[in-house]
């Protein structure tokens, strides 16, 4: 009885209602592949192009913080596989609880990656806005001792706040699609075997936290030492 | 050619339908209905077509006179522009998936609606959005960089609304891949019982193609004149060389999306041409699985062909060779549609109704499209040619020639069952025959002109090419006139046409065994598919009796 009200038209049946979310959700992904896609390619691209430049880049980056993020981000992806297992047994209690810590975690990464951009923000490096080729240190120091940076920085720079900033939009939403759930799960929804829902909000968090999976290395990790 | 049967207007009582059940504005605006939704997108594609027709005839009109008599070169730098966008994103993109597709895909299918109802409403309101967007940069002021937005001039130099246009087709964008993503999801799952795949009809399978490229192109579309978009309001040097950018990247970028989108608006084409030739052949179509596979194959093979617009912007060599062998490979399953319709047309029992002569047209004009599209393919005809009125007449001949010729067979075809009214199928045939001369009289000069050397986008040219100018412009004036006509008869036939009956055309398709219009949930018990497509001896015997 309770399966019924969860059917809408046009399905015949509740399986083929969540086969067919389920689809859409892969198709959907496959959409924010290509989306990603050319940021990557237009990222390597002009790497190759200017790889001294880059590599420079990526040193100016704070290494630390995005590794803590990395391992924040994996952890949330696990507590999100915890929260499906909790949906497919109809578990309402846990599926709230691990969505939860979940969206907690997601709070955390962007809470760090807007004090990352802050530090950005201080060490002149966000292009439009105060990009310099000396860092404020550096400035007053002997010219000799000066680490400047080269002038192609700005590009990598400019890729770096495109991909986060557009990783940091799915997170958002990603985030705002849990708090929905949660709701949802604590007025009844999801406890009784129709799931749908979550299992889908699971492979769209999945996905955001491959993004970034990938956007680690290619900005972080490609440094000298 | 008066076999079609007729049912007398008075003798059918008032019938339940899709558009009678409830005629409050909110009911459309907020309507779930794919049928209401497709109407929705008509409408609003219709008044696209008019304005992008109108810069065109702008620019025909200057045309006639070498001297540039009507507007100075800014004026028709905005109207090549306006046209070029507002033709390709507001109204050949979307045009038969949106129109046609919403409306049919359901009903072929046997399916009561779209996989995502709420989705498919939520694919209008964004392409109106991004349509109300881009019109305002027009009111505004326009556009001047061409419908590529060719970098460096569109990040850095053009001081028009490039912005705005831009977030417009952004917005639009993803109308486009929601449509898709709805189609693919609704061909998998909603398929009736005994619906297999290899008795799908084919349009279903046309657009099954289509909405692959739809959810795996237009992202890559919308990210690059996103990056345009920052590039321009925070002076960065993405595509520009001065700031150790890449302009090439752009191109790149930009037809890894426009090339497959050629295919966006010729597939759907394509699936509507195998169902007009069959149902006027009266016939199944020779080779299903060929023309089935041909179009994944076009799907695919067509994500790979990008850089043959890029022939003489510096690419090397050796990626021209490749370029140009895949771009030849591409015109082998359209090959074959096009050798599959001809032998679907042999022995069969031809009617030349208005539908019919859309389609005939449709082959020759898609055939001279494609063998134009190889010679241009090669390399040395390309680089003599390009830039040329050679490529101008080229692509209208297979987005115009082969999409919008069958954009309206299509129209004609499912008329009767999108509005239970029969159109005079005697204005109809010479609307077609009008259209199809107006639009060679247009377009064959321009392949003189363009091997002659004339330069597109320019506003003058030497009075040698005035002659094959003025039969361009006076065919265009003909063409405009050929599609005035179905803008008056169809409007005329909704009041004063003859009821249509389920199935006027005598043609196979679940469509058909719907009542016309079709009720609000299409059908009243879902129907159990047991035999193939198109079994024409089986449709002719039951639709004998004059009960239609």
């Amino acid at each position: 009885m309770a399966r019924v009200e969860y059917l809408n038209p046009p399905y015949q049946d509740l399986d083929q209602q969540s086969h067919s979310a389920e689809l859409g959700m892969w198709v959907f992904l496959a959409t924010e592949v290509l989306f990603f896609g050319v940021l990557f390619t237009c990222y390597a691209m002009l790497r190759m192009r200017w790889p001294a430049a880059f590599r420079h880049g990526s040193e100016d980056l704070n290494l630390w913080m995005g590794g803590i993020n990395t391992a924040v981000l994996l952890t949330s992806s696990t507590f999100m596989a915890l929260a499906v297992r909790a949906a497919r047994a109809g578990d309402s209690r846990w599926i709230i609880t691990h969505l939860a810590i979940t969206a907690a975690l997601g709070m955390v990464f962007l809470g760090l990656k807007a004090t990352e951009y802050s530090i950005e923000y201080r060490e002149h490096l966000i292009p439009g806005l105060n990009f310099a080729n000396l860092s404020p240190e550096d400035q007053g120091k002997p010219a000799s001792q000066q680490n400047a940076r080269p002038e192609q920085e700005r590009l990598f720079m400019i890729f770096y706040f495109v991909m986060t900033g557009f990783h940091a939009v799915h997170m958002l939403v990603g985030i705002g699609v849990i708090v929905v759930l949660i709701i949802l799960t604590g007025r009844g929804a999801y406890g009784s075997g129709y799931h749908s829902p979550v299992e889908i909000a699971g492979l769209y968090w999945h996905f955001v936290d491959i993004v970034w999976v990938f956007l680690y290395p290619a900005l972080y990790l490609l440094r000298q030492s | 050619m008066a076999q079609v049967p007729y049912i007398a207007a008075p003798s059918v009582p008032t019938i339940n339908t899709f558009l009678n059940h409830d005629f409050r504005i909110s009911s459309w605006l907020l309507t779930k209905d794919h049928k209401r939704i497709a109407i929705l997108f008509m409408l609003s594609i219709t008044l696209f077509f008019i304005i992008g027709g109108a810069a065109a005839a702008l620019m025909r009109i200057n045309l006639a006179a070498p001297n540039g008599w009507l507007v100075r070169s800014e004026t028709y730098n905005k109207l090549f522009t306006a046209h070029g966008v507002i033709m390709v994103w507001f109204f050949l993109i979307p045009s038969i998936p949106t129109v046609l597709g919403n409306f049919l895909l359901p009903l072929m299918i046997g399916a009561r609606d779209l996989a995502f109802p709420r989705l498919n409403l939520a694919s209008w309101y964004l392409f109106i959005t991004g349509g109300i967007i881009t019109l305002a940069a027009l009111v505004l002021g326009g556009v001047d960089t061409g419908w590529t937005f060719y970098t460096p001039y569109s990040s850095s130099f053009s001081n028009t609304y490039v912005i705005l246009t831009v977030f417009g087709i952004f917005i639009s964008g993803f109308s486009s891949i929601l449509t898709g993503l709805n189609f693919i999801v609704t061909v998998h799952q909603l398929r009736c019982p005994g619906l297999t795949w290899f008795r799908l009809p084919l349009f279903v399978w046309g657009l099954y193609a289509t909405s692959i490229i739809l959810v795996l192109a237009t992202p890559v579309l919308a990210m690059t004149l996103a990056l345009v978009g920052i590039e321009r309001i925070w002076h960065m040097g993405i595509f520009d060389a001065t700031h150790g950018g890449d302009p090439l990247l752009f191109q790149h970028m930009f037809w890894f999306y426009s090339h497959p989108a050629v295919y966006i608006m010729i597939l759907p084409a394509m699936a509507v041409e195998s169902e007009l030739i069959t149902c006027f052949s009266r016939k199944a179509p020779f080779g299903y699985g060929f023309i089935a596979f041909s179009s994944i194959a076009i799907a695919v093979l067509g994500f790979l062909v990008w850089a043959h617009h890029m022939f003489v912007a510096g690419i090397s060599v050796y990626s021209g060779l490749v370029f140009s062998f895949l771009s030849m490979i591409v015109a082998v399953p359209s090959a074959i549609k096009v050798f599959n319709w001809t032998a679907t047309l042999y022995k069969g029992s031809i009617a030349l109704q208005t539908p019919m002569l859309y389609a005939l047209g449709f082959i020759g004009l898609f055939t001279i499209g494609g063998l134009t599209g190889v010679m241009l393919a090669t390399l040395g005809i390309d680089m003599h040619v390009h830039d040329t009125y050679f490529i101008i007449a080229h692509f209208h001949y297979i987005m115009v020639g082969g999409s919008v010729m069958a954009y309206l067979g299509g129209i004609h075809f499912w008329w009767p069952k999108i509005t239970g009214r029969m159109y005079s199928d005697w204005w109809g045939r010479i609307s077609a025959i009008i259209i199809f001369m107006g639009f060679n009289l247009t377009f064959f000069p321009q392949f003189i002109l363009g091997y002659l050397g004339m330069p597109r986008r320019y506003h003058t040219y030497p009075p040698d090419f005035q002659f094959w100018n003025i039969l361009s412009s006076a065919g265009a004036s003909i063409l405009a006139f050929g599609y005035l006509l179905p803008l008056i008869y169809l409007p005329i036939s909704l009041r004063y046409g003859a009821r249509a009956g389920k199935n006027p055309w005598r043609a196979a398709g679940l469509e058909w065994t719907t009542q016309s219009p079709p009720i609000e949930i299409n059908f009243e018990t879902i129907p159990i598919v047991t035999g193939p497509a198109y079994d024409y001896p089986r449709v002719l015997t039951e639709t004998q009796s004059g009960q239609s």
